[in-house]
């Protein structure tokens, strides 16, 4: 049986956790208070270590090193959603999307503790309990801010409204998806999908925000398959400057 | 990490003539006997408002000497590098944090100190005014800036105010881990090409003339501190800290094979002191007052997210919250 499906996993989990940890880094020395530039760094250093650790993973299925893999595909070889690698924008936005994404990959990664891959199930329960404190802290900051004033709830209600199709993005189910499922790997984007929101729902109704009608919405797809919006390849770009001047030299 | 070289102002001697004589000397034996001063104690106005001022200029320029590295994070070669250096901006920020609740404890908000640092009332460490263009740049600050801040701030660790040397135990713990960083970073680029141990070259000729600042003006100028120190909170002169700089490091850069711009630079087989050119003390006055390559860009970077996050801070108000001095 060959890896195709598991490799497509895993490579939209790293890529993911990639791109958005390279965006909460934005917030270092931005944020509203010296207390959340120290979180959104702790986010990313640890969504950089689970991509490093995922690439680890294809690295021992037969694909190339972590750092040749993140500093020198191009934006249409990446597979993370859409909705990570766009710009931070104000702090409504970033908290919206850190809420919106990490309580969809704490699901996906307590799913995948139970995963029949045994190499990706390990890692699954490491990542998961460091997700248990970005879905807090994203929580704790919703209900707060959701239901404080005026500016702050209008704020976040437009935020919520802005980023829903691209989250529905990160559902995007892929081709081989059917196969994951009857393998244990994964029990599918779908099942996720379900379960993210009855989540969602459970903390925007602690607050004075209201949850667009998902049925209503059109999901922004096109990440998995490598079609990404005009913001992914100037990250790239940035990230990898160093790394191009002599992607052989030893840094 | 901070150089403590602009800290001080001069000292008018008439400042204590009104402070009680007895609370004084009471308060001069404590230091004398090696005591720490708490939040609490009675100390004399000018202790007070040095310390603040210290300590915030300290804070401020940790949060702002995480803006030249931060430009960096996005762009670190590798895993390895991304990751170390997003844990050591977040440590510098961190101490900014501390920084500014030792502060605190004296008697002025988190939010008056920003504001004075926005509008350039307060100051910061003067090397942050200079751009960091490269990695090599970035390397340079890791592994020497933070080198100088740690001679700094292992002296004031010594001082006699409790809280900043509680928290500055706790920031050296953590700079010596920027230091084996910085210090990894910059043995890659020496082992590594040509290219990049001309990234090195050219960031030491860049930053050396600040690196030199870094400590203040030479003791020959600077302002008398003598009550200061005798009161321990300037532990040791500017010149001291400078050579002591000198005397642990430039055997290393020279080690590594790399040239320092200064023809005169060498070390005195007498008197064991380097001697160097003098640096140019009129820049780092034109520098300290606004007039630096990125001082205010800097600033507006600071002024943008404190004005950006301004509807985040409201929001955390509550009608019934009253400001709290942090505890020591």
């Amino acid at each position: 049986m060959n890896n195709v499906a598991l490799k497509e996993l895993l490579y939209k989990m790293a890529d993911d956790q990639l791109i958005l940890g390279h965006r909460n880094s934005e917030w270092t020395g931005m944020g509203p208070l010296l207390e959340e530039d120290i979180a959104f760094s702790s986010m990313a250093q640890d969504k950089i270590g689970q991509s490093h650790a995922l690439y680890q993973l294809l690295h021992q299925l037969g694909e190339q090193e972590p750092d040749t893999v993140a500093f020198t595909r191009n934006a249409n070889q990446f597979h993370n959603c859409v909705l990570v690698e766009l710009p931070n924008g104000e702090y409504d936005f970033s908290l919206i999307r850190h809420f919106l994404y990490d309580t969809a990959e704490a699901l996906r990664f307590d799913m995948l503790t139970r995963s029949s891959y045994k190499p990706l199930a390990e890692l699954a329960v490491k990542i998961r309990a460091e997700l248990r404190y970005h879905t807090l802290h994203a929580n704790t900051w919703v209900k707060q801010l959701g239901s404080a004033t005026e500016e702050s709830i209008s704020r976040l209600q437009h935020a919520l409204e802005q980023a829903l199709p691209y989250a529905l993005g990160i559902f995007e189910p892929s081709p081989h998806e059917q196969e994951l499922i009857t393998r244990g790997i994964f029990e599918g984007e779908h099942v996720l999908q379900e379960k993210w929101i009855i989540q969602v729902e459970l903390v925007v109704n602690q607050t004075q925000l209201s949850l667009p009608d998902q049925k209503q919405i059109k999901p922004v797809y096109g990440g998995r398959m490598g079609k990404h919006s005009e913001h992914l390849q100037p990250l790239l770009d940035e990230m990898s400057e160093v790394f191009r001047i002599d992607p052989t030299a030893e840094w | 990490m901070y150089g403590g070289g602009n800290t001080f102002e001069g000292i008018k001697t008439d400042t204590l003539a009104q402070e009680d004589p007895v609370k004084l000397a009471e308060f001069e034996a404590r230091i004398e006997r090696g005591e720490k001063i708490e939040p609490t104690d009675w100390m004399p106005q000018l202790y007070r408002k040095q310390l603040i001022r210290m300590i915030e200029q300290h804070a401020h320029s940790e949060i702002i000497g995480a803006l030249p590295e931060g430009t960096w994070i996005t762009r670190a070669p590798g895993f390895k590098r991304k990751l170390s250096l997003m844990a050591k901006v977040q440590d510098e920020v961190g101490h900014a944090q501390l920084l500014y609740s030792a502060a605190e404890t004296l008697g002025k908000s988190r939010e008056q100190m920003i504001t004075d640092l926005i509008t350039g009332k307060s100051k910061y460490s003067n090397i942050f005014n200079y751009p960091a263009f490269t990695w090599a740049d970035s390397c340079f600050i890791s592994w020497l800036v933070d080198a100088g801040a740690i001679v700094n701030q292992l002296a004031n660790a010594k001082g006699s105010y409790g809280p900043y040397c509680r928290a500055l135990d706790r920031i050296c713990a953590e700079e010596s881990f920027h230091l084996k960083y910085g210090h990894h970073c910059v043995i890659y680029l020496a082992a590594g090409t040509e290219k990049q141990r001309q990234m090195f070259q050219e960031a030491i000729n860049r930053w050396w003339a600040p690196m030199m600042h870094f400590f203040g003006p030479s003791d020959k100028i600077s302002a008398h501190t003598e009550v200061l120190m005798r009161w321990k909170v300037k532990m040791a002169s500017n010149d001291d800290m400078r050579n002591q700089f000198l005397d642990m490091y430039v055997p290393k850069i020279w080690e590594l094979g790399f040239t320092i711009p200064d023809p005169n630079l060498k070390k005195n087989p007498d008197s064991g002191r380097w001697e160097y050119t003098e640096p140019d003390w009129e820049e780092f006055k034109r520098v300290i007052n606004g007039y630096g390559p990125c001082n205010k860009e800097r600033l507006e970077v600071r002024r943008i997210a404190e004005e950006r996050g301004r509807w985040v801070r409201e929001a955390l108000k509550k009608p019934s919250a009253a400001y709290v001095t942090p505890l020591a």
